[in-house]
């Protein structure tokens, strides 16, 4: 809501300064979005007749101009504005003046023509942006008046950021009587007459929805002349309001909007059949509106109709066909009362917004709806002529102002603050309402113009907006301390994200809503019923929530080798999604926590003594197993559309599929322009939390034996294939085995792999025996000879 | 006994001549060894009277305790020489920098959103979680905005299509944390609700949440941190004292000016829009907006089955995004999403 200062002070005129009325306003709820002056600072600019035009001799574009200022003696101007012409009123700089921009008027020679001032187009002053010609001042203005006391511009223009609760303050009535009880200066709000009838002219209107339309008060004007010009004062009250001035019948209805907060609407009588009626859309009921849409309406929706067609969207917006022209001679002149319920939402389901719906759907005040037709009609006839018939009022039930009881006591708990009965009737009145007390409670009927009185809290608010929440004491909290359970079994989210961070991890955090080809490539997902789509993304590569976090790792890869950044570790934790009708919280849509992470580039950073290694798949594996240790991973192969199909992983904790590592399939290596493929992984952020409370084992005072085995194997045997037959059948003495060196090549047999591992044995109760040990030793062997053929390696 | 002295002055020049601990040793033997000379000296005591036998013999061991220190003091020398030269050969540059793992990060908001937990567990807030597709219902009507409310439109919500096509109208991306609050009060219902007297609730509940709205300082993805304290005779002024206590602690100053001024939520009532200034600093003077907040709307303890007489409660929402551009002094808010290392190393 924007409004000029200097309106607003016909209406109520505290004894504070712009800025301490903005501060007020704010700290009231009515936030001050932006204060600010309607012209820039100049000054030595007055209102000036030309008096004669003559060429200027030495220049084509130039004419040499007698003014008069007001003193009495003409001043000699040169001008090269092209619409200067004698007779016109304009404004004048004065030598001395300064203009906006440090621009300074002197008297100086204008090729060789003493020139004692500027003629200044609107631009010129800073108040627009039309640098066309000469700002041409009404024919009324009085000559030597400085133009800022004869346009008004000292004002300021405030712009109010409401809250949907505060639908009164609309207006520069609502913002005057706030103003009023904020800063205890009497309102003056319009004194509005009622405009005698002089013609019989009426027009019937029946109420075929009365709980949608209470009170409609409609009139007939007649002999208008719609080609009037608006006069100044409210052209520059309009454009002050952020509303630009279109033809005088409009304008008004604009004006008397702003000032009392009623939209109003203008029909063109002649267009109009028999009864008006407010009534609900009719089945396929069309309308072409204003704004040159076509609407189906739906059902809920409630039109203004005559006997014969559709006219208006009630409350929201007139249509194209019945509206007033630059042609209407006689109107029908609309004042209703919309009960919000009827319009909310409406206009947003058809893509728009109105002036009026804004308000209706808010609450305007039903109290005042006659006299705002009076209003209107008493400004047609001033500036349009015409005479007007009498007022046709079609009335049911109003909303009823039941009473909201306040008890003292429960204010002061819910505030936190010992107010007493007194001063909270104090507050009270100074708002004006109208209450009926009751030992220390209060029955407060809410005024028509607030709708956001319903319950006690609500007048709790109004006591504490009045008392001043910056007047609320602010205690340090109370309150039962009681400690807070720790699981010990599940790790912090920010202690697993720091352990990453430590291992050389960088945090990011990525959108959720991805391209649609980030889950085709990274998730497999080429199905449409797969996908959750958007209904309304801000654009096409933010269209689908992301199922994975590694399309965002990608591309932040992306980004930041563009900027010349050659070693990256990422991970992000976040949530992804899924459709799955037995998803909870929410059916139909899983949202799992997950945990990605992407290695690129040096397996470690660039130095004098880190070589020049590239991370593979098990670095970041070995990031995994420590990330989650003590938990022992188990790691299967797998087929993954983002992975390389032979350096890929399911990573499988107790048996469960926690998640996946691999290294970004060639495929997207090319397609996302790549120089290597960097390794990526995705877990399952819950199994990442969960740990196990440690639980003692004894520890052993024996010496433990440590003897290394060497054997020969067929080259593609799965370590976790061998690992897993010596967990179930090692001996109970052996306590670790140790891979510690792998290899392939001279002396090996071909298609052969030699692997080392270390054995360490180990008894709680006492040194084990030689022959205990060499025992273990050839079990162990039997065991791999077995179920692998492995050899001794020579 | 000149011949002593002799032998003496002999022994220590000939081992100071020696560097080499094996040469060292075969000197030793000239004067110590099986036939040296003072073995040879000890052995020719027997021939002496024994009158004489005393003195002589005290004399020469006199001489041997000379000789015999000379060689220990040289072998000392001799390898602590030995042990400077392995030290020097030793000696590293240690200034050539460490090898090590570069050590990553934490995003800047979750650095921010670490501290606003654990600030608000100091005071026993708990931590909530809540879907980010989340049903129409928790974050609209049950937080007391019905369909078709005004306020429904403060929010541009971002709403998700059927695998059909269709318009999914009961669910949307959450605009705001606040129905976290509503599900969490519901399940304290559920759990706690037939007791006479029903634990409090104290949860803080941070998470990403989504609106239709892209420029310089608005981005269609953001954090939010929603706070909800209900128990009997929670208050307003209990809200603001929470609020002032967590600015000073996050900023760590005292140093700057909090206020409450009205505004409105559907689902809380009074309602307020919390500014801080901070007294000095770049943004000296100027009044920040950061946080909406009230006491909870009784018809949202309703809906979640509480007595809004027995118990009353605030709720607040906090902007990480902004706590941390305000913190560490970041311009653009655009930067937190755009995963440039340049800008989130300097948080590690």
């Amino acid at each position: 809501m924007k409004f000029s200062e200097s309106w607003l002070r016909t209406l109520v005129d505290p004894k504070l300064s712009s800025e301490e009325l903005s501060h007020l306003l704010t700290m009231a709820g009515l936030e001050v979005e932006e204060l600010a002056p309607v012209a820039p600072a100049f000054d030595g600019v007055v209102v000036a007749h030309v008096l004669e035009v003559v060429k200027h001799p030495d220049a084509d574009r130039l004419n040499v101009c007698q003014v008069d200022i007001g003193n009495g003696t003409p001043q000699q101007i040169v001008c090269g504005a092209p619409n200067v012409a004698p007779g016109l009123r304009v404004p004048c700089a004065l030598p001395g003046a300064e203009l906006p921009g440090d621009f300074k008027i002197k008297i100086a020679k204008v090729r060789g023509i003493e020139s004692s001032g500027m003629l200044c187009s609107a631009k010129e002053l800073g108040i627009a942006e039309d640098a066309s010609g000469l700002l041409v001042l009404p024919a009324d203005a009085p000559v030597g008046q400085s133009i800022r006391a004869y346009l008004d511009l000292d004002d300021q223009q405030f712009e109010l950021k409401l809250t949907p609760n505060r639908a009164d303050c609309l207006s520069l009535q609502g913002i005057a009587r706030e103003v009023g009880a904020i800063t205890g200066t009497p309102a003056r709000l319009p004194e509005i007459a009622d405009v005698p009838a002089t013609i019989a002219d009426q027009r019937a209107v029946v109420l075929d929805a009365p709980d949608a339309c209470p009170l409609y008060c409609g009139r007939v004007i007649n002999g208008v002349d719609a080609k009037a010009p608006t006069p100044d004062w409210m052209v520059r009250r309009l454009e002050r309001s952020g509303i630009r001035a279109i033809s005088a019948l409009v304008d008004i209805t604009n004006y008397v909007m702003l000032e009392l907060g009623q939209p109003l609407h203008a029909f063109d009588n002649a267009k109009l059949d028999g009864a008006v009626h407010a009534r609900l859309a009719q089945p396929e009921e069309k309308l072409l509106l204003l704004n040159e849409q076509t609407i189906a309406v739906d059902a809920d929706v409630l039109m203004i109709s005559d006997d014969a067609k559709p006219l208006a969207m009630a409350g929201i917006m007139g249509g194209e066909e019945s509206g007033v022209t630059l042609e209407t001679t006689g109107l029908f002149l609309e004042s209703a009362f919309f009960a919000p319920k009827a319009i909310a939402g409406r206009a947003r389901r058809y893509g728009f917004g109105s002036d009026a719906s804004h308000r209706f759907e808010r609450g305007v005040d039903f109290g005042g709806t006659r006299r705002a037709l009076e209003r209107a009609t008493q400004l047609i006839l001033e500036i349009c002529g015409g005479q007007a018939g009498p007022v046709t009022v079609a009335q049911a039930a109003l909303p009823a102002r039941t009473p909201v009881r306040l008890r003292t006591a429960r204010a002061e708990k819910v505030l936190g603050l010992p107010l007493g009965a007194g001063r909270i009737a104090g507050l009270f009145q100074g708002l004006a309402l109208s209450f009926e007390r009751q030992g220390d409670d209060f029955l407060v009927t809410p005024p028509s113009w607030r709708f956001d009185m319903e319950i006690e809290e609500d007048l709790i608010e109004e006591i504490a907006r009045l008392y001043g929440y910056d007047n609320i004491p602010a205690p340090a909290p109370r309150g039962p301390l009681q400690m807070q359970v720790q699981p010990e079994a599940q790790r912090p989210a920010f202690r697993v994200r720091q352990m990453l961070a430590d291992r050389g991890y960088q945090e990011v955090v990525n959108f959720a809503f991805v391209e649609t080809a980030w889950e085709a490539d990274f998730a497999g997902r080429t199905e449409e019923a797969e996908l959750i789509r958007l209904a309304n993304p801000i654009a096409s590569q933010m269209a689908v929530m992301r199922s994975t976090l590694i399309g965002g790792l990608i591309s932040n890869l992306v980004t930041n080798l563009k900027r010349k950044q050659s070693r990256v570790r990422l991970f992000e934790v976040g949530r992804c999604f899924h459709r799955d009708a037995a998803a909870t919280p929410v059916a139909g849509f899983r949202q799992p926590w997950m945990l990605a992470g992407l290695a690129y580039g040096g397996a470690l950073p660039e130095g004098w003594g880190s070589g020049a290694r590239k991370v593979d798949f098990y670095d970041v594996k070995g990031d995994l197993e420590a990330l989650l240790a003590p938990a022992a991973l188990r790691f299967e192969k797998l087929a993954h559309p983002a992975l390389h199909p032979g350096r890929a992983a399911r990573i499988l904790l107790d048996g469960r599929d926690i998640g996946c590592v691999g290294e970004l399939h060639p495929e997207w290596v090319q397609k996302y322009d790549l120089p290597v493929a960097p390794v990526v992984f995705e877990l399952d952020f819950a199994a990442v939390k969960a740990s196990t409370v440690p639980a003692y084992a004894e520890v052993s005072k024996f010496p433990p034996v440590v003897r290394d085995l060497a054997v020969v194997v067929d080259q593609n045997l799965s370590l976790q294939t061998l690992f897993d037959a010596l967990e179930t059948r090692r001996p109970p003495l052996v306590k670790d085995v140790n891979l510690f060196d792998i290899y392939v090549g001279k002396g090996v047999p071909e298609n052969k792999k030699s692997l080392a591992f270390r054995i360490v044995m180990q008894d709680t109760q006492r040194t084990l025996l030689d022959t205990e040990v060499d025992a273990a030793m050839q079990q162990l062997m039997s065991c791999l000879e077995q179920a692998f053929g492995a050899q001794l390696r020579a | 006994m000149d011949n002593l002295d002799q032998i003496v002055s002999e022994a220590q020049a000939a081992f100071a001549a020696i560097s080499d601990p094996d040469a060292l040793e075969q000197a030793k033997a000239r004067f110590l060894g099986k036939s040296g000379q003072i073995t040879e000296l000890l052995k020719g005591l027997g021939k002496l009277p024994p009158e004489e036998k005393k003195t002589a013999g005290a004399a020469i061991n006199v001489a041997k305790a000379a000789v015999e220190a000379a060689l220990n003091a040289r072998r000392e020398a001799i390898r602590k020489a030995a042990l400077e030269a392995r030290l020097a050969e030793e000696a590293l540059d240690v200034t050539l920098p460490g090898r090590s793992e570069a050590r990553g990060g934490l995003h800047p908001v979750t650095r921010t959103l670490e501290r606003i937990e654990s600030l608000f567990a100091s005071i026993g807030f708990e931590v909530a979680d809540g879907p980010e597709i989340e049903e129409d219902f928790f974050n609209f009507t049950a937080l007391n905005t019905p369909e078709d409310h005004p306020a429904r439109s403060m929010h541009d919500t971002f709403y998700l299509q059927n695998p059909d096509g269709s318009l999914a109208d009961k669910v949307l991306l959450r605009t705001h944390t606040s129905p976290i609050q509503a599900r969490y009060m519901q399940a304290h219902v559920a759990r706690y609700g037939q007791l006479e007297k029903m634990p409090e609730i104290r949860i803080i509940a941070p998470g990403r949440v989504y609106r239709v709205d892209s420029d310089a300082t608005h981005s269609p993805m953001f954090h939010q941190v929603e706070g909800l304290w209900v128990g009997e005779g929670v208050s307003f002024a209990d809200l603001k004292g929470v609020i002032a206590d967590f600015l000073k602690s996050f900023f760590e100053t005292d140093d700057l000016t909090v206020r409450f001024r009205p505004s409105f939520f559907p689902f809380t009532e009074p309602s307020a829009e919390i500014d801080v200034a901070f007294m000095s600093g770049a943004l000296k003077g100027r009044w920040l907006e950061i946080a909406g907040c009230g006491m909870v709307h009784p018809n949202v303890l309703k809906i979640a089955g509480i007595d809004p007489e027995k118990y009353t409660g605030f709720a607040f929402g906090f902007g990480p995004d902004r706590l941390t551009m305000l913190r560490y002094g970041v311009n653009d808010l655009r930067l937190f999403f755009e995963g440039d290392l340049r800008f989130l190393r300097q948080f590690a």
